[in-house]
């Protein structure tokens, strides 16, 4: 299986929850303030469609070889 | 054998049309609008033939905004209409100044105010071409007073558009703009003709709105491989946008400074018998062809008077009118409005001697008796 | 940062102004990600917005950028076309600014069919001024200057620019982001007018006040709410009723008008009349 790397810009995310809320499988948490932070990366199946919705363009997903 | 002459009878819109293209002016977008549309007419037509396009746009304001926009591209861009359509344009027009675009637009004056006198001349737009536009800005207005002077002058607008990077106002009345005169080409075949800067640094260290030791920025052409950002907002030197006091402070005056700095270059008038004169008749566009008049047959009378005219109304000769106004017992303004111009003159004349208005609202051109008989009740 | 931002945006000028969970943003990436599968030239294009949250798009992407005035972005955009055809032109505009204050100027951009691409980002509101109205404000829905509910009726944009002329039409949404990337490609390439509606989402001004307060709520109200255009014609009418009708909603061929300008040009040279 193929392994992913996921990654928050936490300076420019503006902690609007869209990633947390539509990553199919709860890859991502969030911190005291609301902005994501990546919590298991394990399992990220490489879908995109957090960095593909990210207003603040501040998540790069990445496939790990 | 005589050599045929190279003379055409032109009407000033005409002339104004053939004097762009002679610029340069490869670009019209406007909507027709009486009385300037025999312009869009000649643009129209001749445009093409020298790989130039016309565009009759949906309304003024498109007008306007598509000027600007094909100035972006390198071309030199005319736009031409009256005073309703004047109003209009302003929006845009106060874009071309913050975001300091060449560009030449032509206003043949109408009565007004609104819809007013649609196709008798008027001269009350004077003081819209200078603050039509919301906020403060640079301003360069030309007044032509004969056929030859609306190619020439047109000619004028865009060396100054191109030099200063501003927008520049041919303020003609209808007069002017549907009079016909005979244009001898001869006359007007060595005209010097001035293109915008380019950038001289490569791409990295380029910024638009730098604007260098004369304050005057150099902006590409889109398509030439300097990316950067154009906006109305209120930008810094690389052309984005700011709040930053300091900054803002430094672009407002720089815009305006580049033309008032640069008065010297920019100003031009005609005078007559102002060493001497006792009386100054200043008047500009066809309001001066009565005053010149008034003059020649006051003068038969005996009478010393003078003759001044403003060919740049906007920036206004000030400097010279100041001096005249040291020594003449009155400044005599003929114009077609309620004093617009004569109010400028008061305020450089500051008290030193009288100003007397010559007005007509009734949309028709002021007459020499009209003239003299003012300046025979100066006491 | 992913490489297409880095090509594509002025990394200096972010973060960009926009609210938290605006949708500007994605359309802004969708875009991006359009013009690396379309391989431009960013010399050679040109981007014009007008004036609103849309419009602020132009600051952050590295193309020749120009921010117009409210409504007349299309009118400059025009005039650049006009001059020099050979540039690439996109424009970025909003529902209010591109179908109340520029609406002459949309349909007389479609009507004349001239070769740029328009990205329409309907947020049902204006954003920047807090919330009135636009002409795309559902019926029913609140604003500021309607804060009794909307009682106008409001445009189907894209039937509005089908009607005018327009040859590519789409709608997409931005939580179908990758599909509005596929249709800025697709009406790039159509050599013509194309219109790309791009619903989206705006949670302060909009959403706040019509009874869906997180961004994450209008999003998924989006993908829940739409449906594609060929699923639709297999449905019947009851069952698509409410619904936005998403995809390629009308392509059609017709002359495109600086080629016919070129062709005017061509023919006067040449002694024509």
């Amino acid at each position: 299986m193929k392994k992913y790397s996921v990654s928050v810009n936490e300076i420019h995310c503006k902690a609007c929850g869209i990633c947390i809320g539509l990553c199919p499988k709860e890859v991502f948490g969030e911190d005291y303030l609301g902005k994501a932070v990546v919590q298991d990366t394990d399992k990220c199946t490489g879908c995109k469609i957090c960095e593909l919705h990210c207003p603040d363009y501040c998540i790069e997903v990445g496939e790990v070889s | 054998m005589t050599k045929k002459k190279n003379i055409e009878l032109l009407q000033g819109n005409e002339a104004c049309a053939l004097g762009a293209i002679r610029a340069g002016c490869r670009f019209f977008a406007g909507y027709p609008i009486t009385p300037s549309t025999e312009i869009a007419e000649v643009m129209a037509k001749e445009l093409p033939k020298v790989g130039g396009k016309f565009i009759q746009m949906e309304d003024e304001i498109a007008g306007m905004a598509a000027t600007i926009g094909a100035s972006l591209t390198g071309k030199k861009a005319l736009t031409a209409t009256s005073g309703p359509g004047f109003s209009l344009k302003q929006e845009n027009l106060g874009y071309a100044c913050i975001a300091e675009i060449p560009c030449v637009v032509v206003n043949v004056m109408r009565g007004g105010p609104s819809t007013g006198l649609p196709t008798s001349p008027s001269q009350s737009d004077v003081m819209q071409a200078k603050w039509g536009t919301h906020g403060d800005h640079p301003v360069i207005a030309l007044s032509p007073s004969s056929i030859k002077e609306s190619y020439t002058l047109a000619v004028k607008a865009f060396n100054l558009a191109e030099k200063y990077m501003t927008p520049v106002i041919i303020l003609m009345d209808e007069v002017i703009g549907h009079l016909r005169e005979p244009l001898d080409f001869d006359e007007v075949k060595d005209l010097e003709i001035i293109d915008r800067k380019k950038p001289d640094i490569t791409p990295d260290k380029y910024q638009a709105y730098h604007g260098g030791e004369e304050g005057i920025p150099i902006l590409a052409p889109f398509g030439t491989g300097y990316r950067y950002h154009i906006t109305g907002l209120t930008h810094d030197e690389s052309g984005y946008p700011t709040m930053a006091p300091k900054v803002v402070e430094r672009m407002n005056r720089r815009i305006v400074n580049k033309v008032e700095e640069h008065k010297e270059d920019i100003v031009e008038f005609e005078s007559q018998n102002t060493e001497d004169a006792e009386i100054l008749i200043l008047s500009y566009g066809g309001s001066a062809r009565s005053a010149k008049e008034a003059v020649l047959r006051l003068k038969a009378e005996g009478y010393q008077v003078g003759f001044f005219r403003p060919i740049t109304i906007w920036p206004f000769p000030e400097k010279e009118v100041g001096k005249i106004a040291e020594k003449v017992k009155a400044i005599v303004v003929p114009e077609m409005n309620m004093g617009q111009l004569k109010q400028e003159v008061e305020r450089v004349v500051a008290g030193r001697t009288k100003v007397l208005g010559v007005n007509k609202v009734d949309g028709e051109l002021i007459t020499p008796a009209e003239i003299i008989t003012v300046v025979k009740g100066v006491e | 940062m992913d490489r297409i931002y880095e090509k594509y945006f002025r990394t200096d000028r972010l973060p960009h102004i926009w609210c938290p969970g605006c949708g500007n943003g994605i359309v802004l990436s969708a875009f991006a990600r359009a013009m690396e599968e379309l391989g431009v030239d960013q010399d050679q294009t040109v981007v014009v917005s007008g004036i609103g949250c849309s419009s602020r798009a132009t600051t952050y992407v590295d193309f020749n950028t120009l921010h117009t005035t409210h409504g007349r972005a299309l009118a400059f955009a025009t005039g650049v076309k006009l001059a020099e055809p050979r540039l690439n032109v996109f424009v970025f505009m909003g529902d209010g600014d591109s179908t109340a204050i520029g609406g002459n100027h949309l349909i007389h951009a479609c009507r004349r069919n001239i070769d740029i691409t328009a990205i329409i980002i309907n947020n049902n509101i204006y954003g920047m001024t807090g919330g009135q109205y636009s002409p795309l404000t559902p019926t029913g829905k609140k604003a500021t200057t309607a804060p009794y509910g909307m009682i106008e009726r409001n445009f189907d944009l894209c039937e509005l620019v089908k009607g005018a002329g327009a040859t590519f039409v789409a709608r997409g949404t931005t939580y179908h982001a990758k599909q509005l990337t596929d249709m800025i490609v697709a009406g790039a390439k159509n050599k013509g007018f194309s219109v790309i509606e791009a619903v989206s989402q705006c949670p302060v001004s909009f959403g706040r006040r019509n009874k869906m307060r997180s961004p994450l709520e209008m999003i998924q109200w989006l993908k829940e709410n739409t449906i594609n255009v060929k699923a639709a014609a297999k449905l019947k009418p009851e069952d698509i009723k409410g619904k936005i009708l998403i995809g390629e909603l009308y392509n059609t061929e017709a002359p495109e008008y600086t080629a016919e300008y070129d062709r005017l040009i061509a023919r006067v040279q040449g002694g024509g009349k």
